[in-house]
Protein backbone atom coordinates (compact mmCIF):
# COMPACT_ATOMS: atom_id res chain seq x y z
CA UNK A 1 0.00 0.00 0.00
CA UNK A 2 1.29 3.52 -0.93
CA UNK A 3 2.30 5.42 1.66
CA UNK A 4 1.22 9.07 0.42
CA UNK A 5 -1.51 10.94 -0.48
CA UNK A 6 -2.37 11.05 -4.15
CA UNK A 7 -1.13 14.22 -6.54
CA UNK A 8 -3.59 16.87 -7.19
CA UNK A 9 -2.86 19.66 -10.02
CA UNK A 10 -4.26 23.15 -9.01
CA UNK A 11 -5.96 25.82 -10.67
CA UNK A 12 -6.25 28.88 -9.93
CA UNK A 13 -8.20 32.00 -11.56
CA UNK A 14 -6.22 35.08 -10.48
CA UNK A 15 -9.12 37.69 -11.25
CA UNK A 16 -12.60 37.40 -12.23
CA UNK A 17 -12.85 36.54 -15.80
CA UNK A 18 -9.80 35.05 -16.32
CA UNK A 19 -9.28 31.53 -17.37
CA UNK A 20 -8.07 29.46 -14.46
CA UNK A 21 -3.64 28.89 -14.56
CA UNK A 22 -2.25 25.79 -13.61
CA UNK A 23 -0.28 26.81 -10.91
CA UNK A 24 1.34 23.40 -9.23
CA UNK A 25 0.78 20.64 -7.87
CA UNK A 26 0.58 18.93 -4.10
CA UNK A 27 -0.46 15.88 -2.18
CA UNK A 28 -4.17 15.70 -0.16
CA UNK A 29 -6.76 12.03 0.54
CA UNK A 30 -8.82 13.88 -1.35
CA UNK A 31 -10.41 17.06 -3.73
CA UNK A 32 -11.76 19.10 -0.55
CA UNK A 33 -8.86 18.90 1.41
CA UNK A 34 -6.74 19.22 -2.10
CA UNK A 35 -9.04 22.89 -2.27
CA UNK A 36 -7.91 23.62 1.30
CA UNK A 37 -3.95 22.73 0.89
CA UNK A 38 -3.89 24.60 -2.38
CA UNK A 39 -5.48 27.75 -0.86
CA UNK A 40 -2.72 27.63 1.92
CA UNK A 41 0.19 26.76 -0.59
CA UNK A 42 -0.77 28.88 -3.47
CA UNK A 43 -3.13 31.64 -2.34
CA UNK A 44 -1.07 33.30 0.73
CA UNK A 45 -0.71 36.57 -0.93
CA UNK A 46 -4.55 36.49 -2.27
CA UNK A 47 -3.13 35.12 -6.15
CA UNK A 48 -7.07 33.95 -6.79
CA UNK A 49 -10.87 34.36 -6.68
CA UNK A 50 -11.26 30.63 -7.17
CA UNK A 51 -9.72 27.09 -7.12
CA UNK A 52 -9.90 24.15 -9.16
CA UNK A 53 -8.38 20.42 -8.47
CA UNK A 54 -7.78 17.48 -10.59
CA UNK A 55 -6.36 14.02 -9.76
CA UNK A 56 -2.57 14.18 -11.40
CA UNK A 57 -3.43 10.57 -12.71
CA UNK A 58 -6.52 11.90 -14.12
CA UNK A 59 -4.44 13.88 -16.92
CA UNK A 60 -3.58 12.64 -20.06
CA UNK A 61 -0.82 14.55 -21.89
CA UNK A 62 0.53 14.66 -25.52
CA UNK A 63 3.82 13.01 -25.69
CA UNK A 64 6.67 15.59 -26.12
CA UNK A 65 8.03 13.15 -28.87
CA UNK A 66 4.67 13.82 -30.88
CA UNK A 67 5.82 17.54 -30.94
CA UNK A 68 6.51 18.00 -34.04
CA UNK A 69 3.61 15.56 -35.26
CA UNK A 70 0.93 17.84 -33.62
CA UNK A 71 2.19 21.03 -34.23
CA UNK A 72 3.97 21.75 -37.46
CA UNK A 73 1.41 21.39 -39.99
CA UNK A 74 0.36 25.22 -38.24
CA UNK A 75 3.52 26.68 -39.61
CA UNK A 76 3.28 26.42 -43.22
CA UNK A 77 -0.53 28.04 -42.70
CA UNK A 78 0.65 31.44 -42.60
CA UNK A 79 -2.83 32.82 -44.16
CA UNK A 80 -4.39 32.14 -40.95
CA UNK A 81 -2.61 35.54 -39.50
CA UNK A 82 -3.96 38.30 -40.06
CA UNK A 83 -0.59 39.68 -40.93
CA UNK A 84 -0.29 38.14 -44.10
CA UNK A 85 -2.76 40.48 -45.52
CA UNK A 86 -1.56 43.91 -46.45
CA UNK A 87 -4.09 46.61 -45.82
CA UNK A 88 -3.38 50.26 -46.66
CA UNK A 89 -3.04 52.59 -43.74
CA UNK A 90 -5.97 54.65 -45.05
CA UNK A 91 -8.25 52.27 -44.82
CA UNK A 92 -8.01 52.03 -41.08
CA UNK A 93 -7.75 49.56 -38.59
CA UNK A 94 -9.19 46.03 -39.89
CA UNK B 1 -24.50 40.88 -34.82
CA UNK B 2 -24.74 36.95 -34.79
CA UNK B 3 -27.36 37.40 -32.06
CA UNK B 4 -30.65 39.06 -32.64
CA UNK B 5 -33.24 39.67 -31.23
CA UNK B 6 -32.72 37.51 -28.20
CA UNK B 7 -35.64 37.91 -25.96
CA UNK B 8 -34.99 38.50 -22.00
CA UNK B 9 -37.10 36.39 -19.93
CA UNK B 10 -38.48 37.45 -16.87
CA UNK B 11 -37.44 36.66 -13.76
CA UNK B 12 -39.49 36.45 -10.48
CA UNK B 13 -36.87 35.41 -7.29
CA UNK B 14 -35.99 36.84 -4.36
CA UNK B 15 -35.41 40.37 -4.42
CA UNK B 16 -32.28 40.14 -1.93
CA UNK B 17 -30.49 37.81 -4.31
CA UNK B 18 -31.39 39.41 -7.71
CA UNK B 19 -30.20 42.95 -5.66
CA UNK B 20 -26.98 41.10 -4.83
CA UNK B 21 -26.62 39.47 -8.31
CA UNK B 22 -27.01 42.43 -9.72
CA UNK B 23 -24.40 44.20 -7.35
CA UNK B 24 -21.99 41.77 -8.73
CA UNK B 25 -22.51 42.72 -12.49
CA UNK B 26 -22.52 46.85 -11.52
CA UNK B 27 -18.96 45.97 -9.84
CA UNK B 28 -17.67 44.44 -13.15
CA UNK B 29 -17.43 40.66 -12.00
CA UNK B 30 -17.89 37.57 -14.02
CA UNK B 31 -20.75 35.47 -13.29
CA UNK B 32 -19.48 31.62 -13.30
CA UNK B 33 -21.36 28.69 -14.10
CA UNK B 34 -21.60 27.55 -10.38
CA UNK B 35 -22.80 31.01 -9.04
CA UNK B 36 -26.42 31.25 -8.17
CA UNK B 37 -28.02 33.02 -11.11
CA UNK B 38 -31.61 34.34 -11.80
CA UNK B 39 -33.52 31.90 -14.25
CA UNK B 40 -34.34 34.49 -16.76
CA UNK B 41 -30.36 35.26 -16.72
CA UNK B 42 -29.55 32.07 -17.16
CA UNK B 43 -32.62 31.09 -19.72
CA UNK B 44 -31.70 34.59 -22.01
CA UNK B 45 -28.17 33.35 -22.07
CA UNK B 46 -28.38 30.45 -23.23
CA UNK B 47 -31.03 31.70 -25.87
CA UNK B 48 -28.22 34.45 -26.85
CA UNK B 49 -25.21 31.74 -26.87
CA UNK B 50 -27.02 29.32 -29.07
CA UNK B 51 -28.54 31.31 -31.23
CA UNK B 52 -24.40 32.67 -31.70
CA UNK B 53 -23.25 29.06 -32.34
CA UNK B 54 -25.67 28.29 -34.27
CA UNK B 55 -25.00 31.14 -36.84
CA UNK B 56 -21.04 30.20 -36.44
CA UNK B 57 -22.40 27.18 -37.68
CA UNK B 58 -24.94 27.64 -40.53
CA UNK B 59 -22.27 30.49 -41.52
CA UNK B 60 -20.00 27.65 -42.47
CA UNK B 61 -22.68 27.15 -45.88
CA UNK B 62 -22.97 30.32 -47.86
CA UNK B 63 -18.85 30.07 -47.42
CA UNK B 64 -18.67 26.44 -48.29
CA UNK B 65 -20.67 26.76 -51.05
CA UNK B 66 -17.41 28.33 -53.03
CA UNK B 67 -14.58 25.97 -51.47
CA UNK B 68 -14.57 24.06 -54.98
CA UNK B 69 -14.61 27.32 -56.94
CA UNK B 70 -11.89 28.73 -55.72
CA UNK B 71 -9.71 30.77 -58.28
CA UNK B 72 -6.42 30.08 -56.90
CA UNK B 73 -4.87 27.03 -54.93
CA UNK B 74 -4.38 29.92 -52.21
CA UNK B 75 -7.44 31.48 -52.30
CA UNK B 76 -9.09 27.97 -51.74
CA UNK B 77 -6.30 27.32 -48.73
CA UNK B 78 -7.63 30.48 -47.22
CA UNK B 79 -11.03 29.84 -47.39
CA UNK B 80 -11.34 26.34 -46.27
CA UNK B 81 -8.93 27.87 -43.39
CA UNK B 82 -11.63 30.48 -42.49
CA UNK B 83 -14.77 28.13 -42.96
CA UNK B 84 -12.87 25.67 -40.77
CA UNK B 85 -12.23 28.80 -38.06
CA UNK B 86 -15.89 29.10 -38.03
CA UNK B 87 -16.96 25.39 -36.51
CA UNK B 88 -14.59 26.34 -33.99
CA UNK B 89 -15.89 29.17 -33.25
CA UNK B 90 -19.18 27.19 -33.03
CA UNK B 91 -17.87 24.73 -30.78
CA UNK B 92 -16.15 27.15 -28.06
CA UNK B 93 -20.02 28.36 -27.87
CA UNK B 94 -22.03 25.80 -27.78
CA UNK B 95 -19.51 24.70 -24.74
CA UNK B 96 -20.28 28.14 -22.90
CA UNK B 97 -23.76 27.50 -23.97
CA UNK B 98 -23.38 23.85 -22.00
CA UNK B 99 -22.15 25.49 -18.64
CA UNK B 100 -25.57 26.85 -18.10
CA UNK B 101 -27.15 23.26 -18.12
CA UNK B 102 -28.40 22.51 -21.64
CA UNK B 103 -26.92 19.82 -24.09
CA UNK B 104 -25.40 20.00 -27.03
CA UNK B 105 -28.02 17.75 -28.64
CA UNK B 106 -30.85 19.74 -26.93
CA UNK B 107 -29.43 23.33 -28.46
CA UNK B 108 -29.19 21.44 -32.15
CA UNK B 109 -32.68 19.93 -31.47
CA UNK B 110 -34.08 23.40 -31.11
CA UNK B 111 -32.38 24.92 -34.24
CA UNK B 112 -33.51 21.91 -36.38
CA UNK B 113 -37.28 22.58 -34.62
CA UNK B 114 -37.35 26.25 -35.30
CA UNK B 115 -37.35 26.98 -31.41
CA UNK B 116 -33.60 29.03 -31.75
CA UNK B 117 -32.79 30.81 -34.59
CA UNK B 118 -29.44 32.29 -36.22
CA UNK B 119 -28.39 35.29 -37.53
CA UNK B 120 -30.54 36.40 -40.66
CA UNK B 121 -27.63 37.19 -42.62
CA UNK B 122 -26.99 33.83 -43.55
CA UNK B 123 -30.38 33.23 -45.41
CA UNK B 124 -28.91 35.23 -48.05
CA UNK B 125 -26.83 33.56 -51.25
CA UNK B 126 -23.16 33.72 -52.22
CA UNK B 127 -23.61 34.13 -56.15
CA UNK B 128 -20.38 35.23 -56.98
CA UNK B 129 -16.70 35.10 -56.11
CA UNK B 130 -16.76 38.70 -54.91
CA UNK B 131 -19.21 37.26 -52.42
CA UNK B 132 -16.43 35.64 -50.45
CA UNK B 133 -15.07 38.69 -50.23
CA UNK B 134 -18.12 41.03 -49.08
CA UNK B 135 -18.85 38.28 -46.36
CA UNK B 136 -15.57 38.56 -44.84
CA UNK B 137 -15.31 41.94 -45.31
CA UNK B 138 -18.99 43.21 -44.51
CA UNK B 139 -20.01 40.29 -42.69
CA UNK B 140 -17.27 39.51 -40.25
CA UNK B 141 -16.91 42.78 -40.09
CA UNK B 142 -20.07 43.76 -38.52
CA UNK B 143 -19.90 40.82 -36.23
CA UNK B 144 -16.30 42.14 -34.78
CA UNK B 145 -18.33 45.33 -34.65
CA UNK B 146 -20.74 43.12 -32.17
CA UNK B 147 -18.12 40.70 -31.02
CA UNK B 148 -15.21 43.10 -29.35
CA UNK B 149 -17.32 44.69 -26.56
CA UNK B 150 -18.88 41.47 -26.01
CA UNK B 151 -15.71 39.70 -24.35
CA UNK B 152 -16.51 42.12 -21.66
CA UNK B 153 -19.74 40.21 -21.19
CA UNK B 154 -20.68 39.55 -17.50
CA UNK B 155 -21.30 35.33 -17.97
CA UNK B 156 -17.17 34.36 -17.66
CA UNK B 157 -17.49 31.25 -20.04
CA UNK B 158 -18.91 33.50 -22.97
CA UNK B 159 -16.69 36.35 -21.98
CA UNK B 160 -13.60 34.29 -22.03
CA UNK B 161 -15.19 32.33 -26.01
CA UNK B 162 -15.52 35.99 -27.46
CA UNK B 163 -11.97 36.56 -26.12
CA UNK B 164 -10.79 33.93 -28.47
CA UNK B 165 -12.82 34.35 -31.30
CA UNK B 166 -12.28 38.01 -31.58
CA UNK B 167 -8.31 37.15 -31.65
CA UNK B 168 -9.28 34.72 -35.02
CA UNK B 169 -12.01 37.38 -36.64
CA UNK B 170 -9.25 39.68 -37.94
CA UNK B 171 -7.58 37.17 -40.11
CA UNK B 172 -11.58 36.75 -41.56
CA UNK B 173 -12.03 40.23 -42.34
CA UNK B 174 -8.83 40.89 -43.74
CA UNK B 175 -9.08 38.19 -46.29
CA UNK B 176 -12.49 39.00 -47.16
CA UNK B 177 -11.18 43.14 -48.02
CA UNK B 178 -8.30 41.59 -49.35
CA UNK B 179 -10.26 39.43 -52.08
CA UNK B 180 -12.62 42.43 -52.46
CA UNK B 181 -9.81 44.37 -53.42
CA UNK B 182 -8.25 42.19 -55.80
CA UNK B 183 -11.31 42.27 -57.83
CA UNK B 184 -12.21 46.24 -57.40
CA UNK B 185 -8.55 46.64 -59.17
CA UNK B 186 -9.21 43.70 -61.56
CA UNK B 187 -11.07 44.13 -64.89
CA UNK B 188 -14.15 45.99 -65.19
CA UNK B 189 -16.06 42.80 -64.98
CA UNK B 190 -14.32 42.03 -62.16
CA UNK B 191 -14.92 45.61 -60.19
CA UNK B 192 -18.34 44.97 -61.34
CA UNK B 193 -18.57 42.15 -59.81
CA UNK B 194 -16.97 43.64 -56.23
CA UNK B 195 -19.66 46.53 -56.69
CA UNK B 196 -22.83 44.00 -57.31
CA UNK B 197 -21.46 41.85 -53.91
CA UNK B 198 -21.49 44.89 -52.43
CA UNK B 199 -25.04 45.84 -53.19
CA UNK B 200 -26.78 42.80 -52.56
CA UNK B 201 -24.81 42.25 -48.60
CA UNK B 202 -24.95 46.10 -47.69
CA UNK B 203 -28.39 46.03 -46.22
CA UNK B 204 -28.35 42.94 -44.96
CA UNK B 205 -25.43 43.21 -43.04
CA UNK B 206 -26.58 46.47 -41.40
CA UNK B 207 -29.66 44.59 -40.46
CA UNK B 208 -27.36 42.21 -38.36
CA UNK B 209 -27.14 44.60 -35.42
CA UNK B 210 -31.34 44.38 -35.28
CA UNK B 211 -34.22 46.26 -35.40
CA UNK B 212 -33.75 50.47 -33.84
CA UNK B 213 -33.26 50.78 -30.68
CA UNK B 214 -36.90 52.45 -31.07
CA UNK B 215 -38.11 48.87 -31.55
CA UNK B 216 -36.08 47.01 -30.23
CA UNK B 217 -38.10 45.59 -26.95
CA UNK B 218 -35.70 43.21 -25.40
CA UNK B 219 -32.95 45.43 -24.57
CA UNK B 220 -32.80 47.19 -21.42
CA UNK B 221 -32.75 44.10 -19.21
CA UNK B 222 -29.72 42.26 -21.05
CA UNK B 223 -27.75 45.97 -21.18
CA UNK B 224 -28.77 45.74 -17.36
CA UNK B 225 -26.94 41.98 -17.07
CA UNK B 226 -24.17 42.99 -19.22
CA UNK B 227 -25.49 40.56 -21.53
CA UNK B 228 -25.40 43.28 -24.24
CA UNK B 229 -23.00 46.62 -24.02
CA UNK B 230 -24.16 48.28 -26.37
CA UNK B 231 -27.51 49.63 -28.42
CA UNK B 232 -28.38 48.20 -32.08
CA UNK B 233 -28.36 51.91 -33.27
CA UNK B 234 -24.46 52.38 -31.64
CA UNK B 235 -23.32 49.62 -33.00
CA UNK B 236 -24.86 50.19 -36.77
CA UNK B 237 -23.24 53.42 -36.41
CA UNK B 238 -19.43 52.51 -35.75
CA UNK B 239 -19.62 50.02 -38.40
CA UNK B 240 -21.08 52.54 -41.19
CA UNK B 241 -18.59 54.93 -40.02
CA UNK B 242 -16.01 52.53 -40.44
CA UNK B 243 -17.01 50.72 -43.56
CA UNK B 244 -17.50 53.79 -46.17
CA UNK B 245 -13.84 54.98 -46.62
CA UNK B 246 -13.06 51.16 -46.96
CA UNK B 247 -15.41 51.30 -49.66
CA UNK B 248 -14.14 54.77 -51.10
CA UNK B 249 -10.53 53.40 -51.05
CA UNK B 250 -11.63 50.09 -53.17
CA UNK B 251 -13.30 52.87 -55.41
CA UNK B 252 -16.32 51.10 -54.66
CA UNK B 253 -19.99 53.11 -54.42
CA UNK B 254 -22.62 52.12 -50.72
CA UNK B 255 -25.74 51.48 -52.49
CA UNK B 256 -27.36 54.25 -50.70
CA UNK B 257 -28.00 57.64 -51.81
CA UNK B 258 -29.23 59.46 -48.53
CA UNK B 259 -25.43 58.17 -47.34
CA UNK B 260 -23.81 61.58 -45.76
CA UNK B 261 -21.40 63.07 -43.96
CA UNK B 262 -23.09 64.44 -40.54
CA UNK B 263 -20.46 67.16 -39.02
CA UNK B 264 -22.62 67.37 -35.76
CA UNK B 265 -22.72 63.96 -34.95
CA UNK B 266 -19.32 63.13 -36.42
CA UNK B 267 -20.59 60.08 -37.98
CA UNK B 268 -22.73 59.47 -41.54
CA UNK B 269 -26.14 59.64 -42.12
CA UNK B 270 -27.39 56.56 -44.09
CA UNK B 271 -30.97 54.61 -44.70
CA UNK B 272 -32.49 52.31 -42.43
CA UNK B 273 -32.45 48.94 -44.01
CA UNK B 274 -36.25 47.21 -45.15
CA UNK B 275 -37.07 46.10 -41.73
CA UNK B 276 -40.06 44.54 -43.37
CA UNK B 277 -37.64 42.18 -45.25
CA UNK B 278 -35.71 41.66 -42.33
CA UNK B 279 -38.55 40.43 -39.94
CA UNK B 280 -39.79 38.67 -43.34
CA UNK B 281 -36.48 36.38 -43.32
CA UNK B 282 -36.81 35.98 -39.07
CA UNK B 283 -40.00 34.34 -39.74
CA UNK B 284 -38.04 32.12 -42.45
CA UNK B 285 -39.28 33.48 -45.68
CA UNK B 286 -35.66 34.80 -46.52
CA UNK B 287 -33.77 33.40 -50.00
CA UNK B 288 -32.09 30.51 -48.26
CA UNK B 289 -33.85 30.09 -44.89
CA UNK B 290 -35.31 26.65 -46.42
CA UNK B 291 -31.75 25.78 -48.00
CA UNK B 292 -29.89 26.44 -44.74
CA UNK B 293 -32.31 24.35 -42.38
CA UNK B 294 -32.83 21.47 -45.51
CA UNK B 295 -28.72 21.43 -45.13
CA UNK B 296 -28.62 21.46 -41.22
CA UNK B 297 -31.42 18.58 -40.95
CA UNK B 298 -30.09 16.77 -43.48
CA UNK B 299 -26.43 16.45 -41.66
CA UNK B 300 -28.26 15.73 -38.11
CA UNK B 301 -30.45 13.13 -39.77
CA UNK B 302 -27.64 11.59 -41.98
CA UNK B 303 -25.08 11.93 -39.03
CA UNK B 304 -27.21 9.69 -36.85
CA UNK B 305 -25.64 6.40 -37.23
CA UNK B 306 -22.15 7.71 -36.89
CA UNK B 307 -22.96 9.50 -33.43
CA UNK B 308 -24.73 6.12 -32.60
CA UNK B 309 -21.62 4.48 -33.32
CA UNK B 310 -19.44 6.50 -31.66
CA UNK B 311 -21.34 6.13 -28.34
CA UNK B 312 -21.81 2.72 -28.72
CA UNK B 313 -17.48 2.73 -28.79
CA UNK B 314 -17.00 4.53 -26.20
CA UNK B 315 -19.24 2.28 -23.87
CA UNK B 316 -17.46 -0.56 -25.09
CA UNK B 317 -14.11 0.87 -24.50
CA UNK B 318 -15.27 1.75 -20.31
CA UNK B 319 -16.61 -1.75 -19.93
CA UNK B 320 -13.38 -2.84 -21.09
CA UNK B 321 -11.49 -0.50 -19.02
CA UNK B 322 -14.00 -1.29 -16.06
CA UNK B 323 -13.24 -5.25 -16.54
CA UNK B 324 -9.39 -4.89 -16.49
CA UNK B 325 -9.54 -2.69 -13.29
Amino acid sequence: MSSEWPLWEVFIRGQHGLNHRHVGSLHAPDAELAIRHARDVYTRRNEGVSIWVVPSAQITASAPSEKGPLFEPANDKVYRHPTFYDIPDEVGHM
Amino acid sequence: MYAQMVKSEATDEDPAKLAAFQARIDAGERIEPKDWMPEGYRKTLIRQIGQHAHSEIVGQLPEGNWITRAPTLERKAILLAKVQDEAGHGLYLYCAAETLGISRDELTEQLLSGKMKYSSIFNYPTLSWADIGAVGWLVDGAAIMNQVPLQRTSFGPYSRAMIRICKEESFHQRQGYDLIRKMAEGTPEQKAMAQDALNRFWYPSLMMFGPSDKDSVHSTQSMAWKIKINTNDELRQKFVDQTVPQAEFLGLTIPDEHLKWNEDKGGYDFSEPDWNEFYEVLKGNGPCNADRMEARTRAWRDGEWVRDGLMAHARKQTSRRVAAE
